[in-house]
């Protein structure tokens, strides 16, 4: 006999028992994100004021955030806002906090210095950033002081830009057999080489653009066993500078998740290329670079856009040398916030501590995306 | 049925039947058949441009009691009339050896393929009146050949010609790396502004504008770097400038010079 229909009987059975056992006894985190509820405690302690703060921004609750602040005279809740999510488009624009951390600092009777961790979930991943908050007490309750972060005002002028932009036209589909196309951009890969590393093999280079034409360029690899048959094949994904105007240079990284670098016998690399419009604004000044040795080992600095177009996205791509001028690592962050004429924004680049101490030096490349147009 | 040997792609031609009484003569090539009905015993003629693909064609000849069947060529016509030329690459350096290529294939009016040798001329020619001439026989239809980028950037002209059939393209010399990368400093206001000498390839060429230019300016315990493209031949931008820094300069892998900046 056939146990499908009383197989079917229980699951829809099973379905209809925890429906209803949903709806009758919801959990405290449906409710709140159903609407009709809240997660939030009292506010009894400095812990649980920030606490509750941090929930009503994962809710995006701005108005209860905004009004569970001592500071909120300070600011508006627009502001407030939009010193969470950017005032500009950006990459917390289209983010959501992902989950946050609490760490107390500093406690007295009536006032504390409370760490907020915030994680958020972006399109390219978690991207984290932390604020000191300083809570106070209010009779029973306390409240958080938000530590705003006003915006820098640019003040309405008219910038005067004539850098080059590059157009493509290529060839139609009646033109005749022998007949020319547009030159693919000549790319080179000018340094390469694998490393192994806990979890796989890790292939670190870079790629020049020795073309006098912008190239869209991507990096595959492809290992190769000791009898020469394939074993794996990766590319560059977003760990590469895509758009590369003459001259520039790119680094790359490849990573091959579980392989042992005493299995792979060669290594075949597939530069890619393809014109692509391009403009060669915006410029953007990468400052203060500093090396800062472990623990925490990290590049930092910060990017200051020299032109008069708002860069919504910032990528920023870390090239590190050992003293004979040899790549060690290869490390990445997208900036948050947007970029703003003549407005520094500082970024981080991690740099894993067991190479820290290998390091010399660094040569920092910044990809940047305008929304409207990309570079 | 008396057939040709073989006929010239769109020329005329004819076919002898012998008997008596009527028939249906077929004639199946290459993308093409031919259906006639005609009298046993006559001429059949076609006139030009009846069969125009190169090949192997079957006549079949079908009457009320026999069926005759035979083959013959058609072959592309002997005077060219289309040139394919491919020129490789549309875009290259200036002073590459071999650097640039061309293969031509030889057509007829038909778009068949001409298999005769025939001598093929290259010539490629730039603005300022240098010319590079070769010659090369076709084989099995096709013919090529390799030139020499030249030291001049500029848009050249790369022909081939066989007797008044010409197919040219166009070929564009561009400068090479920059060659002998200097900049120069000076104070403007608190910054330091940072201008390079028109750039130029080791031939003398102007590299184009929008090639990046990398300045570096590393001081105690940190650096700068920015990118700029190069506007009118030069790069130009002004970075910090902090007392004992070190700035240099560089275009892809190519380095220039150094400074040491003392307030």
């Amino acid at each position: 006999m056939s146990k499908g229909p009383l197989l079917a009987a229980i699951l829809a059975g099973a379905t209809v028992a925890l429906v209803v056992i949903g709806t009758v006894w919801p959990v405290p985190s449906a409710v709140a994100y159903a609407g009709s509820g809240s997660l939030l405690h009292s506010s009894s302690s400095p812990e649980e004021a920030v606490a509750n703060l941090g929930d009503e921004i994962r809710a995006q609750a701005w108005d209860k955030a905004y009004a569970s602040l001592a500071n909120k005279a300070q600011f508006t809740e627009p502001e407030f806002v939009h010193d969470l999510t950017g005032y500009y488009p950006s990459l917390l624009t289209y983010t959501t906090l992902d989950k946050f951390e609490v760490r107390p600092i500093h406690a007295s009777a009536d006032d504390a210095e409370m760490e907020l961790k915030l994680h958020w979930a972006t399109v390219v991943g978690s991207s984290v950033s932390t604020r000191d908050l300083h809570v106070v007490r209010n009779g029973d309750h306390w409240e958080p002081e938000w530590p705003i972060v006003k915006e820098p005002m640019v003040p309405p002028q008219v910038i005067a830009v004539n850098y080059l932009r590059w157009d493509v036209i290529y060839r139609g589909p009646g033109d005749d057999w022998g007949a020319q196309d547009v030159e693919t951009p000549h790319v080179r890969i000018v340094d390469m080489h694998p490393i192994e590393r806990a979890d796989g093999v890790v292939i670190l280079g870079e790629l020049l653009n020795e073309d006098v034409v912008p190239a869209y360029v991507s990096v595959t690899a492809t290992l190769l066993s000791k009898n020469q048959s394939p074993m794996a094949t990766e590319g560059s994904f977003d760990k590469i500078s895509h758009v590369l105007l003459p001259k520039q240079v790119t680094p790359f990284f490849i990573k091959f998740a579980n392989v042992s670098l005493s299995d792979v016998g060669s290594i075949r690399m597939t530069p890619l290329s393809a014109l692509v419009a391009a403009t060669a604004d915006p410029v953007i000044e990468i400052g203060n670079q500093e090396l800062h040795p472990d623990p925490d080992a990290s590049l930092t600095g910060q990017l200051i856009n020299q032109s008069g177009q708002v860069v919504n996205v910032a990528h920023v791509l870390g090239t590190f040398y050992d003293k004979s001028g040899k790549v060690v690592w290869i490390a990445d962050e997208y900036v948050d916030q947007a970029l703003l004429p003549q407005t520094p924004v500082p970024f981080e680049i991690h740099i894993p501590e067991d190479l820290a101490r290998d390091i010399s030096t660094q040569r920092t490349v910044v990809a940047t995306y305008s929304f409207g147009g990309s570079q | 049925m008396s057939l040709p040997k073989a006929v010239e792609a769109g020329n005329a031609f004819s076919i002898q039947s012998t008997g008596s009484g009527r028939a249906t003569l077929y004639i199946v090539g290459p993308e093409q058949v031919l259906k006639r009905d005609i009298r046993l015993g006559e001429t059949t003629f076609f006139p030009s441009g009846s069969l125009y693909n190169a090949g192997r064609y079957l006549a079949v000849l079908t009457g009320d009691s026999s069926t005759e069947s035979g083959s013959f060529d058609v072959i592309p016509a002997h005077k060219p009339v289309n040139l394919s030329f491919l020129a490789r690459p549309s875009r290259l350096p200036v002073g590459l050896h071999d650097g640039i290529t061309g293969a031509v294939y030889v057509f007829d009016a038909y778009h068949n393929l001409i298999t005769v040798p025939t001598q093929v001329s290259f010539e490629l020619s730039n603005p300022y009146g240098a010319v590079q001439k070769r010659v090369a026989l076709t084989q099995d239809g096709a013919a090529w050949t390799a030139m020499d980028s030249t030291a001049q950037q500029g848009v050249d002209k790369f022909a081939a010609r066989i007797g008044d059939v010409l197919s040219a393209r166009v070929v564009i010399q561009v400068a090479g790396d920059p060659c002998g990368l200097k900049m120069s400093a000076t104070k403007s206001g608190q910054a330091l502004q940072l201008v390079t000498d028109p750039v130029r390839d080791c031939n003398g060429n102007a590299v184009p504008d929008g090639t990046i230019v990398t300045f570096t300016e590393a001081y105690s315990g940190g650096q700068s770097t920015v990118d700029v493209p190069l506007k009118r031949g030069i790069a130009e931008v002004q970075m910090a400038g902090h007392n004992g820094a070190t700035i240099s300069v560089a275009s892809g892998v190519v380095l220039g010079n150094q400074i040491r900046w003392e307030k």
